[in-house]
């Protein structure tokens, strides 16, 4: 085996260990979520299939049969865990429909808003980094750590709140919520972008510094390389390989971000139906999705990973060792 | 929590940047500022429930007041105080933070040493869990707590908030103490037969201490922050409760006409969060 071929499947040995720890440890808690809710869930499950007018003891009792509700804990625990892989992930207790279909039409609503955030995150962020980088100490360059400093002290829900009242509210710029048109899409996206963004400059202009002052940039400018040539062949790949994990790291704050923005600014996405799901204890709805959520970080890492191995082809200390 | 690790005078820069001395002082500017903000905060937090009135109760016909000398802060839309409000909301943010920070660290350094002292079996299974719990981002899992008890409950938002954040100080903890317990110091000491106690004390604490230090007041951000997000969306503790967050969310329908009322919790989390990252930064950038 290749040592590349090696390196690619630990990644992904490791990434799939980590996946099915997200699923057991989110399965768990919303399996105990279920046990603790009030009632007697045959009962409630007997009124979703028969109406309230017509449940009976007999028809609870049968219920509970059918489903294995009379077994003791740890096999239905055991029920419970082996149906998420098969995708089954029950219906919502509110609006009793699939939760698999329900995860699709909220995934789409996230991905655009992430999609977006890192747009902003990056427009701003990078080239504000490596205009601080031009001057290390000098005034953009104190300038881009006050503001990493006040995007990190401002909780995503504030800022949103700050920009929702100047552009809504007093200048009458921007919808402050809604979904679906690009206009109700501005705000959210800068108020995750903004909160990323001032650590992606701050990220960009140590990396940039750091390349820039080593020997093999000292080396290629002595050795006639024009500048260009040398920011594309060895300036941008090296800062890459530092930069891109640090993406990977982005991954969970931008999940964070997400929950809290789409409840803000009321987008339908996977965060705002998080929310309104531990809100009316809707489980099946939690459990889909904390644990697409999940899933999702852990692909970006995946992703980050893979990219790694591509960007830097040199062996890895346990790699060498091993 | 000690704030003198923090504050003491950091070595001599390694970098060799020209405006190293101009930056190491105002860094020590800054964490001088942090940490008597901090002070003032813990302090008003400590003295505020027990000279003020009682944040509960109600005065409906002083609904909204504007700010007097009496009331600073004016009053809310049921005519309580907003200043007593904020007093109590402060020091439950405080308390709830600091432990679940402490509970956090302990359970993190303790699973970590194990896990870096034992190898093995256990390492691989500590390892396994940590690994689930680092992709799944801090408020989820608070999210997933706040699921599993009634709302309002503050059991759960500590337990959430614990466990969030354990796995920092493990992977911290686990990584630098199998570095260390490899050096021919502890060898030598395990040669003497000086017991484990005496190697965490003498080898393993001192190491740790500084970076245990930056996490823990990262942390009391994180589960600040995280608290007041839940309370804005209303799945965190749950009123009559103050809570910042929630003070945020009750007193923005009156924005308009008592704009005091949403800028005083505002203020005081942005403070908090400053003043807390304002002791970690030089730690960090060292």
């Amino acid at each position: 085996m290749s040592p590349l071929v090696r390196r690619l499947s630990g990644v992904l040995a490791q990434r799939s260990g980590q996946a099915l720890g997200v699923g057991l440890v989110v399965s768990v808690l919303c399996w105990l979520a279920v046990q603790r809710l009030p009632g007697d869930a045959a009962y409630r499950i007997a009124a979703g299939r028969y109406g309230h007018d017509l449940v009976t003891t007999s028809s609870a009792e049968a219920v509970r049969a059918e489903l294995g509700l009379d077994r003791p804990a740890w096999q239905q625990l055991l029920a419970w865990l082996a149906a998420v892989p098969r995708l089954d992930l029950g219906e919502s207790m509110v609006t009793s429909r699939p939760v698999v279909t329900e995860l699709g039409h909220h995934l789409v609503g996230t991905l655009q808003l992430a999609a977006a955030a890192l747009v902003v995150a990056a427009l701003i962020g990078v080239p504000l980094g490596l205009l601080a980088a031009r001057r290390p100490g000098g005034l953009l360059d104190r300038v881009t750590i006050a503001w990493v400093a006040s995007v990190r002290a401002l909780p995503p829900f504030l800022l949103g709140l700050l920009l929702v009242v100047l552009f809504s509210v007093h200048l009458g710029l921007l919808p402050a919520a809604g979904d679906g048109t690009p206009a109700s899409l501005v705000l959210p996206a800068t108020t995750l972008g903004a909160g990323l963004s001032g650590l992606v400059a701050r990220m960009t202009r140590d990396v940039v510094v750091e390349v820039r002052a080593s020997e093999y940039v000292g080396f290629a400018r002595t050795k006639g390389l024009p500048d260009g040539g040398v920011t594309r062949r060895h300036v941008v790949r090296n800062a890459a390989v530092a930069l891109v994990p640090y993406l990977g790291a982005q991954a969970i704050l931008l999940v964070e971000g997400v929950v809290v923005v789409e409840s803000l600014f009321a987008w339908n996405g996977l965060g705002h139906a998080l929310v309104h799901a531990v809100f009316w204890r809707d489980v099946p709805v939690l459990q889909g999705t904390a644990l697409v959520l999940g899933l999702v970080v852990v692909a970006i890492n995946t992703a980050v990973d893979l990219a790694v191995v591509w960007l830097d082809p040199r062996p890895r200390n346990r790699g060498a060792a091993a | 929590m000690s704030l003198a690790p923090l504050l003491q005078s950091d070595p001599a820069p390694t970098g060799g940047h020209p405006a190293a001395p101009g930056r190491r002082t105002a860094g020590r500017t800054v964490r001088a500022l942090s940490a008597v903000t901090l002070l003032a905060l813990v302090g008003f937090a400590l003295a505020g429930p027990v000279l003020l009135a009682d944040p509960a109760q109600q005065d409906l016909s002083r609904f909204l007041e504007p700010p007097t000398l009496a009331e600073p802060l004016g009053r809310d839309d049921f005519g309580r105080s907003v200043l007593a409000r904020l007093a109590h909301a402060t020091r439950l943010s405080l308390v709830l933070a600091a432990l679940s920070v402490a509970t956090a660290l302990l359970l993190g350094t303790l699973t970590g040493l194990l896990a870096g002292w034992r190898g093995g079996w256990v390492d691989a299974v500590l390892r396994g869990i940590s690994e689930a719990f680092v992709a799944l981002p801090a408020l989820l899992i608070v999210l997933l707590f706040a699921a599993l008890a009634a709302g309002g409950s503050l059991w759960t938002l500590y337990v959430g908030l614990a466990l969030a954040q354990w796995v920092e100080y493990f992977r911290v903890v686990r990584a630098r103490s199998a570095r260390v317990l490899a050096t021919p110091a502890v060898e030598a000491s395990r040669l003497l037969r000086l017991g484990p106690l005496h190697v965490v004390r003498r080898h393993l604490l001192p190491e740790l201490r500084g970076t245990l230090a930056t996490l823990a007041s990262l942390g009391m951000v994180t589960a600040i922050l995280a608290m007041s997000t839940l309370g804005f969306v209303k799945v965190g503790l749950q009123p009559p409760r103050t809570e910042l967050g929630l003070m945020v969310t009750e007193a923005f329908p009156h924005y308009d006409t008592a704009p005091w009322m949403a800028l005083a919790p505002v203020a005081v989390l942005f403070l908090l969060t400053v003043a807390l990252l304002g002791l970690r930064r030089t730690e960090v950038t060292r």
